[in-house]
Order: C-alpha cells, then sequence, then structure tokens
C-alpha cells in the first residue's frame, strides 16, 4: 500500500502565506500573554488549593459553589471534570488561602462548608493540591531555564553535525511553535499546569526530530546535487520526505487523540498541547526552519554576489587608471 | 552481511530474556515471587502477574495516591542557636578569666553574628585570644565603638546550614519509620534553597503525618527567671526589664505549670536540639506519666555546671518554641532529667517519640502538599495505559496494513522497546509518573518514526531499481544516519532537562532517554536482524514485502 507517489511542490513559492500565517497566529498569542489572558496559570504555578470531590450521586455547580458561599469561603471556582455523569468536581481556591502559615485552612474550611450544608456524606475526597507561591515561582523559573538549556544543547549539537545555521534555524522554529502553543493556550484560556509543561517539552523535541529529518536530506541532497540552487535543494528534500512526514506525523496524532479520548481529565490539557504540537511541529519544519536555510543562504549569495561585483569595479578601475 | 545472524539473534534473545526479567522479576526476584502468589491467590492469576509488576515497576505519587509534601527548614533557627552557644561559652571564659564586659549576644539582624560590648580595650586582644582559641570557626572583628563582633565564617556557615537540612531529613526519617509507611521519599529538595521533599505513597490522611512531622519542633532548655506566669506578653516584657540576655516565650497549654501566660527565660539555651541521646516515658513519684530525658557527654557537662551553679533557681523546659514545664533546680543534674506533670499517656508517649529521634534542629515550614487519594490515581493509571495501549495497537495495526511483511517489523521493534523500557524500570527502580507517560508517548511516535524512514527509504532504494538486498542495505545506511541526529538531539536535550530538572521535568526525561536508546537498538539493530534474516531464504531480485 502507498498513499503518496513522487511529489513535486515548489514549498518555497508560498513561504509569504506561511509568514503570515505564523506571524498572525504568535502575534495574536504573544498580544493576548500581555495584553489579555496573559499565560493561564493553573494552582501549579501561582499557588492556592485545588479539591477534588467525587459525589455519589447527580449534582450541579450551582449547589457546591452556593454551598461555599453561604460558609463564607471567597474566590473559589468549583469546575466538572469529564462527562457530567461523573459527578467529579474541582474546587479551586486562590493563593490567599494558602499562606505558608495555614497552608491548610481554605482546604478545612471547603470541607467545613460542604459538611454543614446537604452535599454532606455524599462525596468522596479524592485529593488535594496545595501550593505555597514560593514553590510555584521555583517549578517556573527551573522549567524555564531547563527548557532553555536544552534549546542550548541541541543548538551546540546541530552546530557541530551539521552547520551553525542549520541549529540556528531548528531552533529558531521550535521556538516558534513554543510561542505558538503558548499562544494558543492564552487565547483560549486553556491553563498550564505541570503536565502541560511536560507536553511542550514532549513538542519541543517531537518538532526538533522533524526538522532534523529535513536537514538530513537537505545535506545529503547537497552532497550529489550541487548544481541545484539552495531554494530547489530544499524544496526537493522536501518532497523527498513528505511521505514519511506526513506517516510519522499520522501515525503519533492517532497516539495523542486516543490519550486526548481515553487519557482521561488528569491528561486533557496534557493532550491538547500535544495535539496542537504535532500540528505545528510538522508545519514549522517545512515553513520556518526549511526557509530560513533559503533565505540566509540567498542573502549569502546576494552578499557574495555585491562583494565579487566591487571588486569586478575596482579592477576595472584599476585597469583605466593604469 | 548474514554470517553474524546466529549470533545476533542470540544476542536479541538474551536481551530480551533480561530485561523480561526486569519486568517480572525486577532486582528482589524472591518479593516478586511473593507479590505474584499472593496476588495470584487473592484475586487469581492475572492479578498475580499484574501484582508481580507492581512490585519491581514503581509508581509515582500521582498513579498510586499518596501525600506529597515540601518543607522549608528555618535553617537561620539553628545557627541562632549555634551562635547562642558560642556567645555563651564566650560570657563563661571572659568570667573565668575576669574580664568585665556588657553584654554578649546573637545580633537580632544576623544570626550567624555574636555581639560583645563593653570589653574595656586594654583587655580586647586577650578577648580575642580567648574566641580565637575556643571558637575557632568565628571570624573575628570590631568597629568604632569598642564592640566586638564574633561571625560565623562563611564555608562554615553553609556547612551548618547543610547538616540542618541533613539533620532534618534524619529525624523526619526516623519518625516516618514508625508510621510504617512504605517506601518514603524524603530527600533534599534540589528546587529551593534548604527545601525538603517529602513523598508518602499510599497516605491518605495528611492530617495526622503533619501532626506528626510538626510536632516535633526543638527541646530547650532555658534558665527561668521566676516560676510565675504573665498573663500578656507586655507584662513579662516589662517585668524581665531589657531583652538583650532574656526573651519572652508563651506557655504550652498543655505544660504543668500555667495553661497559659508568658515567662521571662534567658535568650541562651542550656540545652539544645541536637543534645539529647535518648528520652523515655516513665512515672513520677506522683504515678504520673513523665518523660525522662538524657544528654549527650558535652551536653551533660553544660548541663551540670549550669544546674550546680543555679541551684535553688529556675529552668524551663521549651518544646517547639513554647515553654512546657518551669522547675526548680534542686540539685546538680549532669545528664539525665524528668519532664513531669500535666502529660498523659498519649502527650507523655509523643514528646518521648520526639525527643528520642533527635529534635529537629529548627522549625519546618510547610510550602506545598499536595494529596492524591488511591482512587484517582487508580483512574489516572488506568486511563493512561488504556490510552498508551490504544494508541499503539492502532499504530501497529497501520503499519501492517501499510507496510505488510516489513510492519511485523516494525511492530516487533516497538514491542521489544516497551519491554526494555518497563524492563529497565524494573532494575532501576526509576519511578513512573504521568509525564514520564508522556515520555513514553514521545518514544513510541520516534519509534514509529525511526521505521517509516527506513522503510520509506528502502521503497525510495527499490523504486530506483536496486534488488532487494541492496534497497535494504542502502535504506538502513542512509536512514540510519538521520536516526542518529534526530535521536542524539533529543536524548541531549533531555539530559539537560534530567540535569537542570526536578519532579515532572525529571520523570519525562528518565522514560524519554532510556526509551530512545532502547529505540535506537530495536528501530535500527533489530529491524535490520529480521529483515536480514527475512532476505538470507530469498534469491537475489525475489521482491520483499514493503
Amino acid at each position: 500500500m502507498e498513499f503518496f507517489g513522487e511529489v513535486n511542490i515548489d514549498w518555497m513559492a508560498k513561504k509569504w502565506y506561511f509568514l503570515c500565517f505564523s506571524l498572525v497566529v504568535t502575534v495574536a498569542g504573544i498580544l493576548s500573554m500581555i495584553f489579555w489572558h496573559g499565560i493561564p496559570r493553573g494552582v501549579d504555578f501561582t499557588g492556592g488549593t485545588l479539591i477534588t470531590v467525587k459525589f455519589n450521586e447527580p449534582v450541579h455547580e450551582d449547589m457546591i459553589r452556593s454551598a461555599l458561599d453561604k460558609a463564607g469561603v471567597k474566590d473559589e471556582r468549583v469546575q466538572g471534570i469529564g462527562p457530567a455523569s461523573n459527578n467529579e468536581f474541582i474546587i479551586s481556591l486562590g493563593q490567599s488561602s494558602a499562606d505558608e502559615k495555614a497552608l491548610d485552612k481554605g482546604k478545612e474550611e471547603v470541607f467545613k462548608a460542604l459538611n454543614n450544608s446537604p452535599l454532606a456524606g455524599k462525596y468522596v475526597d479524592r485529593g488535594s493540591s496545595i501550593v505555597g507561591p514560593q514553590v510555584g515561582q521555583q517549578l517556573r523559573n527551573q522549567a524555564l531555564w531547563a527548557t532553555l538549556y536544552s534549546l542550548l544543547g541541541m543548538l551546540i549539537y546541530l552546530a557541530f553535525r551539521f552547520e551553525f545555521i542549520y541549529g540556528v534555524a531548528a531552533v529558531v522554529a521550535v521556538f516558534h511553535d513554543t510561542i505558538f502553543t503558548l499562544g494558543v493556550f492564552s487565547l483560549t484560556n486553556t491553563e498550564l499546569s505541570l503536565t502541560v509543561i511536560a507536553a511542550i517539552l514532549t513538542l519541543i523535541g517531537y518538532s526538533m526530530n522533524d526538522t532534523i529529518v529535513v536537514f538530513d536530506r537537505i545535506r545529503e541532497n547537497a552532497k550529489i546535487m550541487r548544481r541545484e540552487s539552495m531554494r530547489e535543494l530544499v524544496n526537493k528534500s522536501i518532497n523527498q520526505t513528505l511521505s514519511r512526514t506526513i506517516l510519522t506525523s499520522g501515525l503519533t496524532f492517532l497516539t495523542v487523540i486516543s490519550l486526548y479520548l481515553f487519557g482521561g481529565e488528569v491528561l486533557h490539557g496534557f493532550s491538547f498541547a500535544l495535539v496542537i504540537g504535532i500540528l505545528i511541529g510538522t508545519y514549522s519544519s517545512i515553513a520556518v526552519a526549511a526557509p530560513m536555510l533559503v533565505a540566509y543562504q540567498g542573502s549569502r549569495a546576494a552578499r557574495q554576489g555585491r562583494l565579487a561585483e566591487s571588486k569586478a569595479q575596482e579592477k576595472r578601475r584599476d585597469k583605466v587608471r593604469a | 552481511m548474514n554470517k553474524n545472524l546466529k549470533g545476533k539473534t542470540v544476542a536479541i534473545i538474551a536481551i530480551l530474556l533480561v530485561f523480561v526479567w526486569g519486568i517480572f522479576l525486577g532486582t528482589d526476584p524472591k518479593a516478586s515471587v511473593d507479590a505474584m502468589r499472593k496476588g495470584a491467590a487473592e484475586r487469581g492469576v492475572a492479578w498475580g502477574i499484574v501484582s508481580g509488576i507492581g512490585q519491581n515497576i514503581h509508581l509515582g505519587l500521582d498513579l498510586k495516591g499518596g501525600l506529597h509534601m515540601i518543607l522549608q527548614v528555618m535553617v537561620d533557627e539553628a545557627i541562632n542557636s549555634d551562635s547562642q552557644r558560642a556567645a555563651e561559652r564566650m560570657q563563661t571564659s571572659l568570667k573565668a578569666k575576669n574580664i568585665p564586659f556588657a553584654s554578649i549576644s546573637v545580633d537580632p539582624s544576623r544570626p550567624d553574628r555574636v555581639v560583645m560590648k563593653g570589653v574595656p580595650p586594654e583587655q580586647s586582644s586577650t578577648a580575642r585570644d580567648i574566641a580565637s582559641e575556643q571558637l575557632s570557626e568565628y571570624d573575628m572583628s570590631s568597629d568604632a565603638n569598642g564592640a566586638l563582633f564574633l561571625t560565623l565564617k562563611p564555608s562554615v556557615l553553609r556547612d551548618n546550614k547543610t547538616h540542618a537540612v541533613q539533620q532534618s531529613i534524619e529525624v523526619i526519617r526516623s519518625r516516618i519509620d514508625t508510621l510504617g509507611v512504605s517506601e518514603p521519599v524524603i530527600e533534599e529538595h534540589g528546587l529551593g534553597e534548604n527545601q525538603i521533599l517529602v513523598q508518602l505513597p499510599g497516605v491518605d490522611d495528611p492530617t495526622r503525618v503533619k501532626d506528626i512531622i510538626s510536632s516535633t519542633g526543638m527541646l530547650e532548655i532555658k534558665q527561668a527567671f521566676g516560676n510565675n506566669a504573665y498573663p500578656t506578653e507586655q507584662d513579662a516584657i516589662a517585668a524581665a526589664g531589657g531583652l538583650v540576655d532574656k526573651m519572652v516565650l508563651p506557655g504550652s497549654s498543655i505544660g504543668s505549670s500555667g495553661a497559659s501566660g508568658y515567662y521571662v527565660v534567658s535568650r541562651n539555651s542550656v540545652v539544645a536540639g541536637r543534645d539529647v541521646r535518648d528520652a523515655e516515658v516513665t512515672r513520677d513519684d506522683a504515678g504520673r506519666p513523665a518523660v525522662n530525658f538524657q544528654l549527650t557527654g558535652d551536653a551533660g557537662t553544660r548541663f551540670g555546671e549550669f544546674t550546680g551553679k543555679n541551684i535553688g533557681n529556675y529552668l524551663a523546659v521549651v518544646v517547639s518554641g513554647k515553654v512546657k514545664e518551669v522547675a526548680s533546680i534542686n540539685a546538680e543534674i549532669h545528664d539525665s532529667g524528668i519532664i513531669q506533670g500535666g502529660f498523659n499517656d498519649q502527650s507523655a508517649k509523643d514528646l518521648a517519640l520526639v525527643l528520642r529521634s533527635g529534635a529537629l534542629p529548627a522549625s519546618l515550614h510547610y510550602l506545598d502538599d499536595e494529596v492524591v487519594s488511591a482512587s484517582l490515581g487508580r483512574d489516572s493509571i488506568k486511563q493512561g495505559v488504556t490510552a498508551a495501549i490504544v494508541g499503539m495497537l492502532l499504530v501497529m495495526v497501520f503499519m501492517l496494513i501499510y507496510y505488510k511483511g516489513a510492519g511485523i517489523n516494525a511492530d516487533l521493534a516497538l514491542f521489544l522497546n516497551l519491554i526494555i523500557l518497563l524492563g529497565f524500570m524494573g532494575f532501576s527502580g526509576a519511578v513512573l509518573t504521568l509525564p514520564g507517560i508522556a515520555g513514553v508517548i514521545l518514544t513510541i511516535g520516534m519509534g514509529v518514526d525511526s521505521n517509516v524512514l527506513i522503510f520509506e527509504r528502502i521503497r525510495e532504494e527499490l523504486r530506483a531499481g536496486k534488488v532487494p538486498s541492496q534497497a535494504v542495505d542502502q535504506g538502513f545506511g542512509h536512514a540510519w544516519l538521520t536516526i542518529v541526529d534526530t535521536h542524539i538531539t533529543t536524548i541531549v536535550s533531555a539530559a539537560i532537562l534530567f540535569l537542570f530538572g526536578t519532579g515532572p521535568v525529571k520523570g519525562f526525561a528518565v522514560t524519554l532517554v532510556v526509551g530512545l536508546l532502547a529505540n535506537l537498538f530495536t528501530a535500527v539493530f533489530v529491524s535490520r536482524v529480521i529483515f536480514d534474516a527475512h532476505l538470507v531464504g530469498k534469491e537475489r531480485g525475489e521482491p520483499i514485502s514493503i
């Protein structure tokens, strides 16, 4: 069985469309991060309290909310998880309820409120998470630095194996994917939790993998086809690897979709990030990394051309003088 | 090309067996077999196998359920009590040499500095000599007003802080051990300074555990100025007449002499956290529960000197910064004493446990705590595993349809990859967490990718008119370079994540690195051997199924 025969698409002719699309989404994402939703961070990062409770009979979010309000619990958010028949809810409290001395206070209040309401005895405590503000900040910084260091490590390895510009292009593409995904999270106001960080790390790995496959082919073709321009070389390499690109992303997508559908609530944000990540990771190899190589070679050629021309002019002038 | 086929096949089977051993028997085969037998007896053979695997593959708290806490050790308190002891030694030594001084006390703004005021200028060099002889870990300096400063050397300060954290870990561990929690993690938390990570699988009731950890503050014995309790803090401060050498502490509600109220005690402690050697429940003369404690040699000498000089005065037993008891000193006491009155059997037992396990060198603040109920953990793992299996099956079926015969190669490689990954976890004791499952998924993705790369390349070579054996050879040859580059790049980044990351980031990195190494082996080496074995039985030029 075979889906793809020979393809001959001029990818580089579409680079302005790619640039437009990437710019529109990333700029919209960045604007949203700055002016609109920010980067919506979960309790893992901001500090606060999360309590998961499961009821043994149908309960509406409003019933929980009113029970809490009556007891004077402030700033709570109640969110159902899974299908409604699940009767499972996450109650989250802001940071003020989790100061370092009385970390448990908010949690105790919630349970007291529930036990004093008609809901008493109809639920089980499925777990809770109380994060002090300090820990959230540490985690955020540490995840950020670890990611930046690992990008640097990849840049160095690629510069060593290929050329420096290849490393730069690959890292820029991966960076683009990260900003893109964070932007989508911000635009859709989906909260970032620690597992989402793991997903972003996964998408970085995936996107990098995809880019290197294309680069590898470019390097290989560059050895055999010395006549072709960089643009033709890149087009050809993308086309040659296209069937593998689509197969691999399709199959990985299959895994991620099954995670999204069967993985349960805890993995929801995680698989959401991966669904975006795989699409964008595949896209960026073709639409971001490869055009950068072409643009770089183009500008270098132009510079060399100008240099050669000015040298020739000088020679002519010399001749005239002579 | 095919000469070593037999050897290679044997090697592959041997490696397979080793990792299968890792999954089912792990590093402790006897325990695994026991777990299997027990499981099988309880809920049938299938459950027995699951129990055996569970014995070897450790699940993180997010999958197993349990309590996760991050504690901050207030190390400055430990440094402060060191400095207080230094101040006290200085006082004793100067008194012995008849050198007058106005005050020697810990700088309230810097716990690592002792300030000596009012030493006459002509005798300050003698004082310096005493300090450098007795307190060699301190640096001496002075200011224009003639005050002398003893500052803990930076390297010693760092060591002492580390020591305080280490000691806290030991103390917490010995307490947790008495609770009988299996496989607790109590270690330094790499993320912040002086923090401890505590993970207790299977603990559903955090309040009880936290009570036991946090009720275990510091034991100190201080001189008490009178045995009367003042109703308010202000009254006590007024009565103390200055808080240079003295301080005011609240009474503990369980204490014998007065439920509430404030006491005036010395700022310096005669005995502090690490001086207690042993403690046990005993009975006082009236037959009520009491706690008997024994001091270490050094502390015993100090305590003896103090009590000898202060017969008729009072001492205060302070636990966790609260006055537990104020008692009059009736005789010189050396290395043991009794804290009495006001206890019931339980509270006496608790205090003895606290003292015996060595008091914490400093108090603890909770920064973070997370409880995952066992039921939520079970749901997560069920869903995670279902998703992973469904995803993998879909991929495998597709590979079979799309690549036919070669699809079997890919499927075998994927399967083997998973076995190596799980087997490694069985041997190494690495913990599988939700982010770890993410790493497994990326591994599956890259495993599929390696196979697709190779197969597409072989097809390309076949289209270019090469005979199968040559096409396989060159397909692997070309794809190999790409696979090495993609894998090493990802391994480099995962290794960096492992080094700089903690918690979820680290769990992800571990499974990813192992998965990718396994992948290099299965997708390239194993798959190649299967191809070769397949080609051996064929005529040159006979088509292969791909």
